[in-house]
């Protein structure tokens, strides 16, 4: 089933990973519309760390979710590697979904019923090829904790077998939405810790929301948007470490 | 999402109410259904009940219904002089009964009657008769009759038409001049069978003088009804009666409890209000769990705006109220869709009961009382729903419910703990710790599927009962194809006489006799039977044990004649014959034999004859008949003076199949609707409560890439798995509810034996299936528009 996929078996590292052309997101609410994103363009490489910021209502969550194929624009084009996202079908979405992206979202969104290692299993079930779970917490450390229930873990740990979850499938990309947005300073940096390793590590390509400026330092690159639109676009010449930042 | 707009009169509370209802308004109408259902079962039964119970004791009143019927050989008319001074008789009335075999044109069908005498000018008398057409017979015309409804109307006979009935030997053309009912024929039905048959049986009236010549009546009588005064205490006057009566072979006075057509009718009533408690009982009980389950659900996604409620001053008892009303709501439409099918059905039913019901008018009418009652029942379940919700609302302390609820704690569950995890994929595990994690719930869910379930058992088992009865009367115990009876015992070269008649191929002669009998102060009539040894063609058989092995000595009892006597095998009683040399004796008990119909008592052939001191008289004989030479049998049959009736069982069976069969038909689809309505409810419910309470984990799977197809197995195989462990709980649970009911709905007339099909089981399987397949695939509509953004961004 080729057209199922929209992916590309190897990246080439010339090769833009998405490549936005004038986005357009209106959303209609009854009477009023709220003009989410407007003329988006924007293109970033394979393996790149981009962190996106913005106050709320700015866009970002709406931009992260029509990369993540969650959502499609009102108008505007979206590419993956050369292939078009925007007029997917709803089944080749799920598939580009299973296959390419990771999610971690702010409320971790794990499933209560299933331990730590489970709820990686869930994705690693249904994975091309995967890395095992035990492997998955390993690298987020909680490989002592994979017969816990997410009542049985603190908020930091739950993000963290979130993050295991997203990265068992090997995807080519992670989109974080606000990942320590729930969580305190300490929490919140071994998460970021993990996110920069998994970025660095297996080049998973990483997209960070956040309205948190600080974390910008760790990014390759630094989106900026207010009202749909990008009003600052610019590149560290070098990422910091995690303890080299503040909060 | 369109929000009803709602007048600024209704308080906030009431508009919050009011909106939130409209949201989960499958729900609510699903829960209404059920409701609603069990309620208007409960108005069908009660009010059919009520408008057959009032039309009949009004009618008993106005046209003066007797209190003491009593037959006898003949007696002479100043008799009755007497009769009316047994202290407590307050009104007394001779009359001349006899039965005619009828001779229908163009129809070579057996049929007959009872003519009855009556005034020669109308004046009011006991059991007075309605004309529904025609006139009066007139004074002189001797061959004018009145006949009965159902008989007319099955045969199209109106009032100037002729039939020609053998009248003690001799043919004699009458004329039909009035179409009459009488309080004491309502249900019609020939002596000794169990169902009516119409067409071949009617009741006739005729001026007293005429009747009584033909029969060596004059001056005479040979039946006697009374009327009593009020503080009369009628065993007394029977017996006082009985003893008038006895030196002129009185067969024993019955009280109007035991007069057949009250007798039918009040076993029909019975049963009536039986049903009536016990079904609306189950859907009333079902409604509130789901009320119960509805309501908790929202009480814990509504825990911060309850708190919120709370923190701005509403007092707890408000809140309480609030919770309250949504199950009274839902309750209150549950009566509206209850009192309009009820009523509905209420008149179908009560006007399928004027098929075999003979009322002047029968009128529906739904009591005021029935409503309310139906209102506080529902709003009983309702209450009862709400009450473990409401109780959560009202200890949860502000403070603590503006923090989000912890996340659920869940545990491996027993399956996993033995190792057999390793055969479950992640979704299985999730939906068997769900499951788990809220045993109560699942359990309830389980049973509410069961009972759905059962109900299509319970509806669909009385028409297996029935076709078993019948079966079993029919095929099992009756062998024969005509029954002729006598009018008067004769000798047994009578059944040469019967075998010589064309289309003859068998016969067997029988003996029966009116008795009473007496067990301490308990006495019944009912007719002994005397059973040859090798009984073929009419057999007496126990639906347990089968062919019944006759023992030589002693009296056998069908066992609701045992029950009504308090009395089993081996117990003592007194035998009083009420016809011949009326003979008396104590006799051992020496069986009961569950022969499901009929409360009589059966002797061997030859023990009968002896206690009767004669030779080997007999009373009638069973035939088995070569169709092709029936008519002619008929006819000869017809012409012999000594036969009082010819009874062909296929015909009985015809009316069965006429009448009640249709009726039960309706009953069972009604049912079974009724019972889809409830598993509906219940799978329907459930699986709407699972979705809200996991679509923010569905839609997480969906985000992290499963398809509709693998999300939708892990809520819905939630309900899958309850209802493959449902459908042998709802077996089982039918099996038990049939019991209880056959049980209810046993009466004198017959016992309902406890059978429930193959069929019914599959069927009963099959709907709850469909059910949960219909259901599952409405909420499947559901997960499609999932919003897979909005859950991601808000914490649960």
């Amino acid at each position: 089933m080729t057209t199922d996929t929209v992916a590309m078996p190897s990246a080439l590292e010339s090769e833009p990973i998405f490549r936005i052309e004038g986005l357009d997101k209106i959303y209609r609410m009854g009477e009023v519309s709220v003009h989410a994103l407007r003329g988006i363009d924007l293109q970033f490489s394979a393996g790149q760390f981009l962190v996106l910021l913005g106050p709320s209502g700015s866009g970002k969550s709406t931009l992260l979710n029509i990369l993540g194929g969650l959502d499609v624009p009102t108008n505007g084009k979206v590419l993956y590697r050369g292939r078009e996202l925007t007029t997917a079908t709803e089944r080749e979405l799920t598939t580009f979904r299973r296959r390419n992206v990771g999610f971690v979202f702010q409320f971790y969104n794990l499933i209560p019923s299933l331990t730590a290692a489970e709820n990686v299993e869930l994705v690693t079930e249904i994975a091309e090829d995967p890395m095992s779970p035990i492997e998955a917490l390993k690298r987020v450390g909680l490989e002592g904790r994979q017969d816990h229930f997410p009542a049985q873990l603190s908020g930091g740990e739950q993000q963290r077998v979130a993050i295991a979850r997203a990265i068992a499938k090997r995807p080519d990309v992670l989109l974080c939405d606000e990942p320590t947005g729930a969580l305190d300073i300490e929490t919140g940096s071994v998460v970021l810790q993990v996110l920069d390793q998994v970025n660095r590590e297996l080049g998973t390509t990483l997209a960070i929301i956040t309205h948190n400026a600080s974390i910008a330092g760790l990014a390759d690159r630094v989106v900026t948007l207010r009202d749909g639109r990008i009003v600052d676009d610019k590149f560290n010449a070098t990422r910091l470490n995690i303890d080299d930042i503040h909060w | 999402m369109v929000e009803l707009r709602l007048p600024k009169t209704l308080s906030v509370l009431d508009r919050k109410l009011l909106r939130e209802l409209w949201r989960i308004r499958g729900q609510a109408f699903a829960i209404a259904g059920v409701i609603g259902a069990g309620l208007a079962l409960f108005i069908v039964m009660l009010s059919t009940f009520g408008s057959l119970e009032t039309t009949q004791s009004t009618y008993y009143e106005r046209y003066r219904f007797a209190d003491v019927f009593a037959s006898l050989k003949r007696a002479p008319e100043h008799l009755v002089d007497r009769i009316a001074e047994i202290p407590g008789v307050d009104q007394a009335r001779s009359r001349v009964v006899v039965g005619i075999t009828l001779d229908l044109e163009g129809s070579s069908e057996p049929a007959g009657g009872l003519i009855l005498s009556i005034p020669e000018v109308r004046t009011p008398i006991l059991n007075d008769l309605f004309l529904r057409s025609g006139r009066y017979i007139e004074p002189g015309h001797r061959d004018e009759i009145l006949a009965s409804e159902g008989f007319t109307k099955a045969n199209g006979l109106t009032a100037g038409d002729s039939i020609t009935a053998v009248i003690n030997g001799h043919q004699r053309v009458l004329t039909i001049v009035g179409i009459a009912l009488s309080p004491e024929f309502i249900y019609n039905i020939r002596p000794g069978e169990f169902l009516p048959d119409e067409k071949t049986y009617g009741i006739f009236w005729m001026e007293r003088k005429s009747l009584a010549s033909a029969y060596d009546m004059d001056g005479a009588f040979n039946d006697v009804v009374l009327r009593l005064s009020r503080d009369a205490s009628a065993p007394e006057v029977i017996d006082r009666l009985d003893r008038l009566l006895e030196p002129y072979g009185g067969l024993g006075a019955i009280p109007r409890s035991l007069q057949q057509s009250h007798w039918y009718i009040n076993n029909e009533l019975v049963q009536l209000r039986a049903m009536g408690l016990v079904i609306p009982a189950i859907f009333l009980v079902v409604a509130a769990f789901l009320l119960n389950i509805v309501l908790s659900r929202i009480v814990s996604v509504q825990r911060e705006e309850i708190a919120a409620v709370k923190a701005v001053g509403y007092s707890d008892l408000a809140l309480a109220v609030h919770y309250i009303k949504w199950s009274l709501v839902i309750s209150t439409m549950g009566v509206f869709i209850g009192v309009l099918f009820g009523a509905l059905m209420g008149r179908g039913m009560t006007s399928m009961y004027v098929a075999y019901f003979h009322f002047p008018l029968l009128q529906y009418e739904l009591p005021a009382r029935v409503v309310v009652q139906a209102f506080a029942i529902s709003f009983g379940s309702g209450v009862l729903g709400a009450l473990t919700a409401v109780r959560r609302v009202v200890s949860l302390p502000p403070a603590e419910a503006m923090r989000p609820e912890p996340p659920a704690t869940f545990q491996k569950t027993f399956i996993e703990r033995w190792g057999l995890d390793r055969f479950l994929s992640q979704p299985s595990r999730i939906i068997l710790r769900n499951l788990q994690r809220n045993p109560t719930r699942a359990a309830l869910s389980l049973i509410g599927i069961a009972a759905g379930g059962s109900l299509m058992i319970l509806g669909s088992f009385s028409l297996d009962a029935v076709n078993m009865m019948m079966d079993f009367q029919f095929n099992v115990a009756q062998r024969h194809d005509v029954m002729v009876a006598f009018y008067e015992p004769g000798s047994s070269q009578l059944r040469y006489e019967l075998s010589r008649l064309p289309g003859v191929l068998e016969v067997e002669p029988f003996r029966s006799t009116r008795v009473s009998l007496r067990a301490g102060h308990r006495e019944r009539q009912t007719s002994l039977n005397g059973v040859p040894l090798d009984a073929r063609l009419n057999r007496l058989v126990d639906i347990e044990t089968g062919p019944v092995r006759v023992p030589p000595e002693g009296l056998m009892l069908s066992s609701t004649l045992a029950e009504i006597l308090h009395v089993g095998a081996g117990d003592e009683i007194e035998i009083k014959v009420l016809e011949g040399r009326r003979n008396r004796a104590y006799v051992r008990v020496s069986k009961v034999v569950d022969d499901i119909m009929g409360t009589s008592g059966y002797m061997p052939e030859s023990a009968l004859h002896r206690f009767l001191e004669e030779g080997d008289n007999i009373s009638g004989a069973y035939l088995r008949v070569d169709s092709d030479h029936a008519d002619e049998l008929y006819r000869h049959l017809k012409e012999l003076p000594t036969v009082a009736a010819v009874v062909r069982k296929q015909a009985a069976i015809d009316s069965f199949n006429r009448v009640l069969a249709k009726t039960l038909g309706s009953v069972r689809a009604i049912n079974v609707l009724f019972a889809v309505v409830i598993a509906f409810g219940v799978i329907y419910n459930a699986a709407r409560i699972s979705l809200s309470e996991r679509g923010r984990e569905l839609a997480t799977l969906r985000v992290i890439g499963f398809r509709k197809a693998e999300i939708s197995y892990i809520l819905l195989g939630e309900i899958g798995l309850l209802t493959f462990l449902a459908i042998p709980v709802s077996l089982l649970l039918g099996y038990g509810l049939a019991a209880a009911t056959a049980d209810a709905m046993s009466t004198e007339l017959y016992r309902i034996p406890l059978v429930v099909s193959e069929r019914t089981y599959v069927f009963s399987a099959l709907t709850t299936v469909i059910a949960t397949l219909v259901s599952c695939l409405i909420v499947r509509r559901k997960l499609d528009s999932l919003d897979l953004i909005a859950v991601l961004k808000t914490r649960e």
